[in-house]
């Protein structure tokens, strides 16, 4: 066991799958001398050179595109978008071209690109920057999404997306890149796309990813000082969602709040509640409550904080669903 | 001296960290008759051949034409007519109703095969969706081509059996995967010297030359000096919207801006593309970066069978382009020349005939698409959600006893 950031998790990650395998590199703005804008490859050109460790002229359709030729060619690719705002010039590369190879060949073809991408808010930062684009590439079938919210996932899910055969996405909870956590270097905590139930309740259940998983947690925590046993899952994996876990935990418990940064309105958040009214009605003692962003483009930093959902928010949710 | 005139001495200079091989580039290999500034007019290009046939001589590119036999210029001819007469059929296929939709590509099939012949085996191709001729010098059944328009696959083919991609249909965005190919065979080299030299070669519109994936495509290639050729059929429409709208110069003036070197070529001179493509291959394949090249050549049908260019050309421009037609010319400079007698013409007829029918009973028998093996291929590794609807669906059509229902695909 180590102690470590998420994104020193996430640069030795890299480091162990640029080390084991040579047909992988890396390939994106200001990664090499410079580490990336977050410091996450920080080291990494050092150890590998610039042919592992690649700095991309400034053009996201060009880094995914050129990396979707070179997955063709045998090569395994990861991609940085140094910002969530950003990744919309390569948004078509990534929904026409990279989700469809597969099933465009009759299965013939892959593209294992994988695409690392800095998400979400609460960082005081100018527009574009702490955006939560994560259920657009959700809704776009051949994508696999996941999300770390701890160093430990942080380190093994970047090698299990490289390992993957299908294109995967990482968004990595950029608030939370400082968050020191154990990791078991050693053991992996196995399947990526697996929810983990982080603590354990009877009253009611929390679903976060991301950066809100430790808000979920201090949540169950201030419930628990009111009398209220609350369950928290970490979804990790927002494509495809272990919703077999969920409903488990739904059926104990009977109350379900979701929360993500982003705005609830045709969000993931929307999508569990609506499988588990499908899934499990009669086990629901109250509605699904959704906490989330605002239909509204995120806000100027000096009102974030009314915009990203908190302790409070998730506690005002608890509240209304124990109302029933 | 213009700007762009530096093009290919200053290459050394912008070129940076590449992702492979070709670092060193000692003066590029730039001959006569590549452009070296952007002063290229209208009338200025690359022609071996003229209007009547007639074999015009040019240092730079006429030796490769020089180094053919016969038999391979005659097989320009068979290749052109043949693809030729593969269009006609696929027209006729889908105006029996059997196609959803076709896209012609009478008019630009010297461009096609003259590109397409200049390859070779380990050169891999882009298309977009009207290579039809490419794709008949890779090798292709050219049946596996009507498989999408026949609504029974998104591809057809397996790309890496002849190193042909899958037909794109958004516009352009084959041509950062063509660029990552390329780097990709330079990462290969340097891994491994004794790996195979090969290139790529990118296929475009004039209009598709506005989107932005050709212009990020081109910086990365040159960058990079990936091995990686562009060819840009300027077939003049862009459905309904002339060349003038998407490009106030020459398309091939912008390969100074990139600092590449370009060629424009006579799209209906089999010849002359032939020679450029394999000069402009060379040049990518020896390490010294990628190459533009635009093809200028008509798109004398229309632009699929859903278009109708009477509502926005006039008839009379397609004339003067039908007086330019790249079989014609090359009929004439083969009699003229003694190299092709009447029996030869016979043949290719005949041969073009087999084929048609060919793909006429091919596309028949092709039968409809299976559902099924759409769940199969949304993910190359197991998917619970794409399992759980796969599930609800087989229950579902079971739950049908009438011996009519679908099954999931169709008959």
């Amino acid at each position: 066991m180590k102690t470590m950031t998420i994104a020193k998790a996430i640069n030795e990650g890299l480091r162990a799958t640029l080390a084991n395998d040579p047909k992988c590199f890396i390939m994106g703005e200001d990664i090499g001398s410079l580490g990336g804008v977050y410091r996450v490859t920080e080291g990494l050109k050092a150890e590998f050179g610039g042919h592992r460790v690649m700095d991309t002229p400034l053009a996201e359709s060009g880094i995914i595109g050129t990396a979707i030729g070179m997955a063709l060619r045998g090569h395994r690719p990861i991609c940085e978008i140094q910002f969530d705002g950003f990744v919309f010039p390569g948004f078509n590369q990534i929904t026409t071209q990279l989700a469809k190879i597969h099933t465009r060949s009759d299965g013939q073809l892959s593209a294992p690109v994988v695409i690392r991408i800095p998400y979400g808010g609460g960082i005081g930062s100018i527009e574009h920057h702490s955006e939560s684009p994560e259920a657009l590439f959700a809704h776009t079938a051949g994508l696999r999404i996941i999300t770390p919210s701890n160093a430990n996932d942080a380190y093994w899910m970047i090698q299990q997306a490289v390992a993957c055969k299908d294109p995967v996405i990482v968004f990595e909870p950029k608030r939370r890149y400082w968050l020191k956590g154990e990791v078991d270097t050693e053991n992996s905590p196995g399947d990526p796309f697996k929810a983990h139930v982080l603590r354990e309740g009877t009253d009611a259940t929390i679903v976060a990813y991301g950066p809100l998983v430790p808000v979920a947690l201090a949540a169950a925590n201030a419930a628990a000082e009111d009398g209220h046993s609350v369950e928290v899952i970490d979804l990790r994996s927002i494509s495809p969602i272990d919703f077999d876990t969920v409903e488990t935990s739904l059926k104990k418990t009977g109350r379900l709040i979701v929360a993500h940064e982003a705005p609830t309105f045709g969000g993931i958040g929307g999508e569990i509640a609506s499988r588990m009214s499908e899934r499990c009605f009669y086990s629901l003692q109250a509605p699904v409550i959704r906490v989330g962003g605002f239909h509204m483009p995120y806000p100027v930093a000096r009102v974030e904080e009314h915009y990203l959902p908190d302790i409070d928010r998730m506690l005002e949710a608890l509240d209304r669903a124990f109302a029933f | 001296m213009g700007a762009a005139q530096q093009s290919a001495s200053d290459k050394n200079a912008s070129a940076h960290g590449t992702g492979g091989g070709g670092t060193s580039r000692p003066d590029a290999g730039i001959s006569a008759g590549v452009l070296q500034n952007n002063q290229v007019g209208e009338g200025d290009m690359i022609q071996l051949l003229d209007a009547h046939g007639k074999r015009q001589a040019e240092s730079t590119f006429g030796p490769y034409i020089d180094a053919l036999d016969a038999e391979t210029i005659r097989g320009f001819y068979r290749d052109m007519a043949t693809v030729r007469r593969f269009d006609v059929e696929a027209t006729a296929l889908q105006r029996q109703g059997e196609l959803a939709l076709w896209v012609p590509v009478v008019g630009q099939e010297a461009a096609q095969i003259g590109s397409g012949s200049a390859m070779v085996p380990a050169d891999y191709a882009f298309p977009t969706y009207r290579e039809h001729g490419v794709a008949l010098t890779r090798g292709l059944d050219l049946a596996d081509l009507l498989k999408l328009f026949r609504g029974v696959s998104n591809g057809g083919w397996d790309p890496r059996e002849k190193n042909f991609h899958l037909y794109t249909l958004v516009l352009a965005a084959q041509t950062p995967h063509a660029v990552g190919y390329a780097m990709g065979i330079q990462r290969d080299l340097a891994a491994d010297p004794t790996t195979e030299p090969a290139a790529v070669v990118v296929y475009f519109g004039d209009g598709s030359s506005s989107e932005g994936d050709v212009h990020e495509s081109m910086v990365f290639a040159a960058s990079y000096d990936a091995p990686v050729v562009f060819f840009c059929q300027n077939n003049n429409w862009a459905i309904s919207v002339p060349f003038e709208v998407q490009s106030k110069i020459p398309l091939v003036n912008r390969a100074g801006g990139y600092g590449i070197p370009g060629i424009r070529v006579d799209g209906n001179d089999v010849l002359a593309v032939y020679a450029v493509t394999k000069w402009a291959l060379e040049h990518a394949r020896n390490g010294h970066g990628p190459v533009l090249i635009e093809a200028s050549t008509y798109r004398v049908g229309a632009h699929t069978t859903a278009d109708d260019p009477t509502k926005y050309r006039r008839a009379a421009e397609e004339e003067i382009w039908k007086a330019k037609d790249p079989l014609e010319r090359l009929e004439t400079y083969l009699r003229a020349e003694g190299l092709a007698d009447e029996a030869f013409f016979e043949q290719v007829k005949n041969d073009g005939d087999e084929l048609a029918a060919h793909v006429r009973s091919a596309t028949l028998a092709l039968g409809g698409a299976d559902i099924r093996q759409k769940f199969a291929t949304v993910y190359a590794e197991a998917h619970p959600l794409v399992a759980e609807e796969l599930a609800w669906f087989e229950n579902y059509q079971a739950s049908f006893t009438d011996n009519e229902t679908e099954q999931g695909g169709a008959a």
